[in-house]
């Protein structure tokens, strides 16, 4: 049987990471369905680690969320409207026993294609911050998540945080999640904006959408057509092949490829509506 | 050690800090009213409270509890008494495997929000899976903690809407197949084939066995009886674990014991797989050079059903309006909460199976078979069953239990994981079918023409009363004067068909209620006034020539008239794509053309005890409390007197099987008989009339007539069968006449009957469909236990919505919960229930059965209204939105 450790302050969880033999736990909710009776290999527990949990504001004005935070935890914060898309993420992951538990980096680090964190946190163009014993690097989240089931996490890293930046905590965004059913149910597709209006018109659009490509994607076509638009006519400029230019969908249990490509361009048009509300 | 507060009391244990919390909850603490089942996340019956925050026990590091307060159902707080109660009081457990994760789900809430609204009790418990109650009693009851009082059994018994009286365990954490062994139990695993179709070979078992913590490797060679089980017996052929080749993804090669303790391993397990070619469809096993799956069976039909009457070809070419069409189905997977668990050990020179069931003595006498006992040597004794649905009332692990028990002489133990009970057990057959069915002018039914394949998998299970009942039903509950149906299951390599809620029946329905809906179009006539237009009604004929008496269609129908102007009204004047669809039922309650007594006793003790021995497995449906019931009424003592022994084959006589709708109906025709018979016994002792008022007073029985009081002193007189000083023992068996060769003749004695109205919108842009409410309208007979009827409609129509929206099971992909989806708790709409009583003769007290009517108009109901919505016509069920999406692309 393997070992496990808790440590509660990054330095020893650091020390315990080099040699580079750990895995790592955070709220079990991706780990544990895949694991026997007990999870094998040598444990490290990050959810003790002071300054891996919580969402605090950065010196620069932006925000930063710890890799531990739960779900609920990013739900109920207190947050401005732009991360209205993280948070509606947050109470449509699972069922509130999941969102009690898993947390926002392992979500990013379990690197589901359908991982409902990410395309919310592509819009608010969050970086990863990345630590190891030899030091902190930052990662755009696009570099970070580089294929379904792979980060860009060397063997003694671990994910510490996701920062975003100042401007990204510019206007609101929207979540829009596609499930074969209510609750507890993975995307079939699903598409975060994050609109920043001025004058009436869109001055910046943020639009990704997940479970339609191995890796969620922006839509920078869509992003650029939106530019300038009144709420009016934003939905009209969203146009399928513009949202087809960034996705590759694929035929599986739950819809078929075509599908997915119809329901992408539908679900950009309700998330950017529901963002300039 | 790892230390932390249960439940308000200080605890400490020394496990292995990855270990779930499940497993240190129930194996390390003995406190197994958390229930798992899953292990994934996905079912949330294990939910508990860490610091008043609900969690999945199952994903939760022991070490993680370290210093923290968790609770569980066993916990006797404020608002978990307050939810208990009224979970009782709304009939919100049924078969009791979810409840402790509801509850504690419920907690949590309650304790954020004190009075939370529908929609808030709805987001709390979306974590939690229920497969029995459809919901809805659930968030009643949850919004309606006011009151703490646990409600009393009061004195009335039929027509009473008594909480179940096995109600209180349930909301305490009953005790299923993985809840009680006996000490030291060896642990039981199945090696089981990871393909569809294989040759395999052992190599050195010897030296697996010899291996630490290995107790015994048993393979096909050790079994010493005839290595065939089915639930009917001259089709029984599937081996309780296979010789070469393996037929099926997920079928049992070996079965390893470990001992308690250590680490159940099978990796390394000395087997090597050879794949053969699968036939993966009826149509590749139709194949004129198709392999055959069992040598007996040539081009691997295992069995055709028929049903003929009149001259079909000349009544449709005679019809006015004549309608087209074929419907598909997929595998659809029982998903009970709680996957097969029991355990065995011998007593004596009885080897003894405590498991879940829905057919105790079915096990009894299979396990004696595949083992080589006679049956007596064999008892059976249920445990609670955490939902059955058609799957428990084949054996799983009672044979392999009871073969380790046998070789080894030791108790053992054996729970299947949640991938392992979907890959293994049964499923829903998949049906392709098609067919014709025209009217007259004025929109009278004249002819159907049906021809129905069944993909009944590798074995024979229930696939031969699939085919039997779905050419009886096939007519829906209508008129229809010329048929011609045929259905046949055919062999191939997925999983095994069984019985699943309805035989069949349902996915029949599905085409024949779609194809009304065109032929009512085209007839020009409303689409509830047509099928009220082809009802059957008293005296008239069904397909198999039978004479009907007390049909209760025709005022199903016509109770929701108010309903169906109400919804379409709805429809047309609100925004979006609103639909209003309809679809009735019939159901034959009982064995088709077979007999299927049921016994029941009953006695009094000298001490005064009185003793239902009540045979029917209760696998959440209801029968003890309804059996209770009916006994109750017949003989003339409260519900509340009477103190249930079994299901337990040395213990209660035979009930028969937890199946086709006949518990209610033929037990309880048993139980209404030896409640009358007990009472004309006491009532013969003291010469009273049959007017006289019984009570029981201690060890005296107290008769009271207007003029005159009797006592009788039960401890003087003499002694009886089994030990009581009174006692009845009565038999039913439903008056039924077999098929001939056109498949006419009297199949059931009684039938039910029901029809349902779904109003849904649909999305056009994305192919999805929300369900606003439903409508039932169930002709029950009787309503024995009106609370229990409510939630077996909800129930069933919860499983209906599955089939229709949601539901396909595909080996070796969607084998979890996470991937098979069943409906959530934000998936089923208000449900309005409307229930009649046209009296049966033959039922108790006029009652009919009701358990799998409920699931059968639910599906079709839901395709008429998308298509009464947009125009889209949906050909394969589940209508998932890709398809959705087709289909109106289709009708564009
Ligand atoms: C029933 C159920 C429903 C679910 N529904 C959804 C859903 O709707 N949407 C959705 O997106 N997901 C869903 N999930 C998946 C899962 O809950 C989420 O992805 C969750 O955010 C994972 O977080 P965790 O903390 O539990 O991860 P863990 O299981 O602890 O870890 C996941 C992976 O990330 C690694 N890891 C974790 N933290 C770090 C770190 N800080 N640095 C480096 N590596 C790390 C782990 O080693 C592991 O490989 C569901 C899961 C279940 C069981
Ligand atoms: S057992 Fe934990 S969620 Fe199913
Ligand atoms: S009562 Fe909910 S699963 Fe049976």
């Amino acid at each position: 049987m393997g070992s496990y450790a808790r440590p509660s302050t990054l330095a020893e969880a650091l020390n315990l990471m080099a040699p580079g033999d750990k895995r790592l736990l955070a709220g079990g909710t991706d780990l544990y369905p895949g694991a026997g009776t007990a999870l094998s290999g040598d444990i490290l527990d990050l959810t003790a680690v002071a300054g891996l949990s919580g969402l605090e504001p950065t010196a620069e004005g932006g925000v930063r969320i710890g890799a531990c935070t739960t779900w609920t935890a990013i739900a109920e914060a207190d947050l401005p409207p732009a991360f209205d898309a993280l948070r509606a993420a947050a109470r449509q992951v699972g069922g509130r026993q999941i969102q009690n538990a898993g947390t926002i980096g392992g979500n990013l680090c379990n690197a589901s294609p359908a991982a409902d964190g990410v395309p919310p946190l592509l819009a608010l163009d969050a970086r990863a911050e990345l630590v190891s014993p030899r030091g902190t690097r930052l990662l755009p989240l696009a570099d970070f998540i580089t294929g379904p089931r792979k980060v860009a996490l060397d063997r003694d890293e671990a994910l510490a945080a996701v920062l975003i930046p100042a401007p990204a905590l510019a206007g609101r965004s929207a979540f829009v999640k596609l499930g074969a059913r209510a609750y507890l149910v993975i995307s079939i597709a699903m598409v975060a904006a994050r609109i920043v209006t001025e004058a009436g018109r869109v001055r910046e659009a943020a639009v990704a959408v997940g479970a339609c490509s191995a890796v969620a994607r922006r839509l920078p076509a869509v992003e650029a057509a939106l530019q300038g638009a009144r709420p009016a006519e934003a939905a009209e400029r969203i146009v399928p092949a513009d949202v087809a230019a960034a996705l590759a969908p694929i035929d599986d249990v739950r819809a078929s490829a075509a599908y997915r490509a119809g329901a992408a361009t539908e679900l950009v048009r309700r998330a950017v509506t529901e963002a300039l509300a | 050690m790892i230390a932390f507060t249960l439940n308000g009391t200080p605890v400490t244990v020394d496990c292995p800090p990855t270990e779930r919390l499940t497993e240190v909850l129930r194996d390390r603490l003995g406190r197994t009213g958390t229930k798992v089942g899953c292990d994934a996340g996905d079912c949330g019956a294990c939910t508990v409270l860490i610091d008043g925050a609900q969690v999945c026990a199952c994903l939760v590091p022991a070490a993680r509890a370290e210093g923290r307060q968790i609770e569980t159902v066993e916990a006797r707080t404020p608002e978990l008494e307050r939810l208990r109660a009224a979970f009782l009081r709304h009939g919100a457990a049924q078969c009791g495997i979810c409840t402790p994760g509801m509850l504690i789900a419920a907690a949590d809430l309650l304790r954020r929000t004190p009075a939370p609204s529908e929609a808030e009790a709805a987001e709390a418990l979306g974590g939690v899976l229920c497969r029995c109650t459809g919901y809805r009693r659930i968030i009643a009851a949850v919004c309606d903690t006011g009151e703490t009082a646990v409600p009393v059994t009061e004195p009335g018994a039929v027509g009473a809407a008594l909480p179940r009286v096995d109600g209180a365990a349930k909301v305490m954490g009953d005790s299923f197949g993985a809840d009680d062994a006996p000490e030291s139990a060896l642990i039981v695993k199945a090696l089981r084939s990871p393909h569809d179709h294989a040759a395999f070979r052992f190599g050195d078992l010897a030296a697996f066995a010899a291996r630490p913590g290995v107790a015994g490797v048993y393979t096909a060679d050790d079994i010493p009886g005839r290595n065939a089980f089915g639930a009917i017996p001259p089709f029984a052929d599937q081996p309780a674990i296979a010789a070469s080749p393996a037929r099926f993804r997920g079928e049992c090669v070996a079965l390893v014991a470990f001992e308690p303790g250590a680490e159940a391993d099978l990796s390394g397990f000395p087997v090597t797989w050879q794949p053969l070619p699968a036939l993966m469809s009826p149509a590749a096993a139709e194949a004129p050079d198709a392999p055959a799956i069992h040598v007996n069976r040539p081009g691997n039909r295992l069995i055709e059903g028929k049903v003929a009457r009149g001259d079909v070809v000349a009544a449709l070419a005679a019809s006015a309006h004549v309608v087209t069409g074929a419907m598909q189905t997929g595998f659809v997977e029982h998903a009970y909460i709680e996957p097969e668990a029991g355990a065995a050990w011998i007593d004596g020179e009885v080897l003894v199976i405590r498991a879940c069931t829905q057919a105790p003595v079915m096990d009894r006498d299979e396990t004696a078979v595949v083992l080589g006992l006679p049956p007596d040597r064999v008892r059976i004794i249920p445990a609670a069953t955490g939902g059955g649905f058609g799957s428990k009332l084949d054996v799983s692990l009672q044979p392999l239990l009871g073969l380790v028990a046998l070789k080894t002489g030791r108790p053992c133990r054996m729970t299947y994981s949640r991938p392992e009970s979907m890959a293994s057990t049964t499923k829903r057959h998949p049906a392709e079918m098609h067919g014709r069915i025209g009217c007259d002018a004025g929109g009278r039914i004249t002819a159907l023409e049906f021809e129905g394949r069944f993909d009944t998998g590798a074995y024979a299970s229930w696939g031969p009363t699939v085919a039997n009942r779905v050419p009886v039903h096939i007519t829906g509950p209508y008129r229809t004067p010329h048929v011609h149906a045929s259905a046949r299951a055919v062999h191939t390599n997925g999983p095994v068909s069984g019985a699943f809620r309805g035989f069949g029946v349902p996915q029949g329905a599905l085409w024949q209620e779609t194809l009304y809906d065109r032929l009512a179009e085209k007839a020009g006539i409303d689409r509830l006034e047509f099928r009220i237009l082809n009802a059957l009604r008293d005296g008239d004929r069904t397909a198999t020539g039978q004479h009907l008496a007390s049909v209760g269609i025709g005022p199903c129908l016509e109770a929701l008239r108010p309903h169906w102007a109400r919804a379409l009204a709805d429809a047309a004047t609100a925004p979006g794509r609103r639909g209003v669809g309809v679809a009735s039922c019939w159901y034959g309650c009982g064995n088709t053309a077979l007999p299927n007594p049921s016994t029941i006793r009953l006695g009094i003790t000298a001490g005064g005890r009185l003793v239902l021995h009540q045979g029917a497995a209760d696998i959440g449906q209801g029968a003890n409390t309804v059996i209770t019931q009916i006994a109750a009424e017949a003989l003339g003592l409260p519900v509340a007197a009477f103190d249930l022994v079994g299901p337990d084959t040395a213990l209660t006589p035979d009930a028969g099987k937890t199946s086709a709708s006949r518990q209610t109906y033929v037990t309880g025709r048993a139980a209404q008989a030896a409640g009358a018979a007990l009472r004309a016994a006491i009532l013969r002792l003291v010469n009273a009339g049959d007017g006289a008022a019984l009570a029981l007073d201690g060890a005296r029985l107290v008769v009271a007539e207007q003029d005159r009081r009797r006592e009788i002193d039960l401890a003087a007189l003499p002694e009886q069968a089994h030990g009581y000083v009174l006692v009845a023992e009565e038999t039913y068996d439903p008056p039924t006449s077999a098929l001939d060769a056109e498949g006419q003749g009297v199949p059931y004695a009684v039938y039910g009957y029901g029809a349902q109205i779904v109003e849904l919108q649909v999305d056009p842009a994305l192919g999805t469909v929300q369900l606003l409410k439903i409508t039932a309208a169930h002709d029950v007979g009787r309503a024995i236990n009106p609370a229990l009827v409510l939630g077996q409609i909800e129930g069933g129509i919860a499983q209906g919505i599955g089939l229709a929206l949601m539901e396909e099971y595909l080996p070796g992909r969607t084998e979890n919960l996470h991937d098979y989806l069943i409906p959530t708790i934000g998936d089923v709409p208000e449900v309005e229930s409307l229930i009649l009583e046209v009296p049966d003769p033959e039922g108790p007290f006029g009652a009919r059965g009701l358990g799998e009517h409920v699931l059968i108009p639910t599906a079709p109901a839901i395709l008429n209204a998308i298509r009464h919505a947009t125009g889209a016509e949906i050909g394969r069920v589940p209508a998932l939105p890709h398809r959705v999406l087709e289909a109106l692309g289709a009708a564009r």
